[in-house]
């Protein structure tokens, strides 16, 4: 294996076998640059935690190696934590502590120069907009502030590389956008590495500079959002006629322009081969076969389209809200 | 850089006597319940003392070791459900992640738990003086019996604090609570060990430790020095918690792995 840069994260055939079960993770291969935000795609039970808490030294592999930061994470686990900062799936939080409470222990055991233990934890609870609720018990936060107060113990000694797992499951669209607002942040204005876990689509085609998909302990694509979509290619275009007898009628003239797609009840679609300059082509070839049609979508490659081309199934993430809005605040 | 141990642990500790300040039914069960229960027994129980043997003039002076052992039935309840929790919440993961030493973790937790133990025992001290006890131990007895509380309670912490981290689960620690009573139960707790009138019972308290913790309490107030009651009872307390604190830190090993 060649050495990982400072700020970088190398793996190579990582494993993690459980007594009596599957193996979580079955032999990955990544290389994470430094600075850049890497997605970790994937559905419940694809092994993104599994693979997490291994990185962060919480669980020794079955097999292969990795290194964080420069360090073995078997050999040196002490070295990989120093560089290292984690927000875990749960934010792991004392409910009885308050917010500035959990930051003086925080900053105490990180071994912060005890007088710049206070300065740094006002400073972070600013930042992630907590400063009202500072003094208050962390139970009666909501998941949105339970999660920044997560990420802001996470940065108390200015970690190099930063770890995420599921950072905005459970939020509101609201939240999800300032998590991801402070992750964009950190790793375009102050370098930090971000290796991000996540089952949205979105916030990995949104943030991440280059994503891996795992899917039963497998990575099963990797790339830049782009380089996977492109991979994909073709549009796909959805058709809906406006009789349900006439729906085979529309698949008979579809199947003329590219191979068959998932489409929604009563509705026809498919991946255009010569893409959208075929639009006007389809069109007179259902007006000549008297096609009225009521719904006509045309839809570039999503990270969705990749995920059902590498898996053969849709992710399914439970509550993907439309974020729209917020994806283009981020970028912006 | 990483901060001292000592540090760590009061940090730990810190922690620890804030939840149990935040929690009223962390504090206020250790200290009242058994002062009442043992006001009950005083009132009930006192024509035992008219029993042929029975070492004190009053029921009080005998009964008075309960609260101490009781209060740390409750401390063993405390730590058990806190380290739980930690591990329910995933805050050990959090901790695991900093170069926290794990000692800090748990002697945190068990500092904290014997600051509010030297608490209750000073309050059942004071109770009991107000109450009339004839303590014949003197002055110096006082702090002695305190450090007695305090291993007792160390002991049945740690044994809490084991229970938390093997089972992860505050439910669990709960209900290990019943079983532990039953053993004061079984005890010296209401007579004299030669004086309880059923064999089975009297070779149970024989073999019950916690007969010999009350027996220890007890001869401060009773007997003044009494070498062997000491003996045994911080002998007991001493084994209770060297292996409660040995198997807990076990637990800890297994619970907080890390490379």
């Amino acid at each position: 294996m060649t050495q990982a840069p400072a700020n970088g994260i190398e793996v190579e055939g990582l494993v993690r076998e459980f007594k009596n079960g599957p193996r979580a993770v079955d032999g990955i291969d990544l290389r994470v640059e430094p600075g850049e935000i890497y997605g970790f795609l994937g559905p419940n039970g694809a092994g993104k935690s599994t693979t997490v808490l291994m990185l962060t030294t919480l669980l020794p592999p079955t097999a292969g190696t990795a290194r964080v930061a420069g360090y073995d994470i078997v050999r040196e686990g002490a070295a990989v934590r120093g560089a290292i900062g984690a927000a875990l799936q749960e934010a792991a939080l004392d409910p009885l502590l308050t917010g500035r409470e959990h930051m003086k222990l925080q900053t105490t055991l990180q071994g912060v120069p005890k007088a710049e233990r206070r300065p740094r934890g006002d400073q972070l609870i600013e930042r992630v907009g907590l400063a009202d609720a500072a003094d208050r018990k962390v139970g009666g936060y909501s998941g949105g502030m339970k999660r920044r107060l997560d990420l802001a113990l996470a940065l108390v000694h200015r970690p190099r590389i930063l770890f995420l797992d599921e950072p905005t499951t459970g939020l509101d669209p609201s939240s999800r956008a300032d998590m991801w607002k402070e992750v964009a942040h950190l790793a375009r204005d102050e370098g930090v590495t971000v290796f991000l876990t996540t089952q949205y689509l979105e916030e990995a085609d949104v943030l991440a500079d280059r994503i891996a998909i795992i899917d039963h302990g497998h990575i099963v694509a990797r790339g830049t959002p782009e380089e996977l979509k492109a991979e994909i290619g073709r549009p796909t275009l959805e058709i809906t006629p406006a009789e349900a007898g006439e729906r085979g009628a529309v698949e008979h003239v579809l199947s003329r322009f590219g191979s068959p797609a998932p489409a929604p009840p009563g509705a026809a679609a498919v991946r255009l081969s010569g893409g959208v300059e075929e639009l006007a082509g389809v069109v007179r070839a259902l007006d000549a076969e008297d096609v009225v049609v009521s719904d006509f979508q045309l839809h570039a490659p999503t990270l969705d389209d990749v995920f059902l081309a590498k898996t053969g199934r849709k992710l399914d993430a439970g509550d993907e809200e439309d974020t729209g809005e917020h994806a283009e605040a981020v970028a912006a | 850089m990483s901060a001292s141990l000592w540090a760590q642990i009061a940090q730990m500790a810190r922690r620890s006597i804030l939840q149990t300040l935040r929690q009223p039914a962390m504090v206020i069960p250790p200290i009242v319940f058994p002062l009442v229960l043992m006001s009950i027994n005083v009132g009930g129980l006192d024509a035992a003392t008219n029993i042929p043997g029975f070492p004190a003039d009053s029921y009080l002076d005998f009964a008075i070791a309960v609260p101490f052992v009781q209060g740390a039935l409750f401390a063993a309840i405390n730590a058990g459900s806190a380290l739980a929790r930690d591990v329910e919440t995933g805050f050990i993961k959090r901790l695991a992640m900093t170069p926290m030493r794990r000692t800090a973790l748990l002697f945190g937790h068990l500092g904290g738990v014997l600051v509010v133990a030297f608490a209750s025992a000073c309050i059942y001290i004071a109770a009991g003086f107000i109450a009339g006890m004839d303590f014949r131990a003197g002055a110096a007895g006082v702090p002695a019996l305190i450090a007695l509380a305090m291993l007792i309670a160390l002991g049945f912490a740690g044994i809490g604090a084991y229970i938390g981290l093997r089972s992860g689960s505050g439910e669990a620690v709960q209900g290990f609570f019943p079983l532990l009573f039953v053993l004061l139960f079984l005890s010296s707790m209401s007579l004299p060990r030669p004086l309880i009138e059923q064999e089975w019972f009297r070779t149970i308290a024989t073999y019950n430790p916690v007969s010999y913790l009350l027996e220890g309490v007890r001869s401060f107030v009773i007997y003044g020095w009494d070498g062997e009651a000491l003996a045994l009872g911080f002998g007991v307390a001493a084994v209770m918690a060297v292996g409660a604190v040995t198997a807990s830190a076990a637990a800890l090993r297994t619970r907080l792995i890390r490379t």
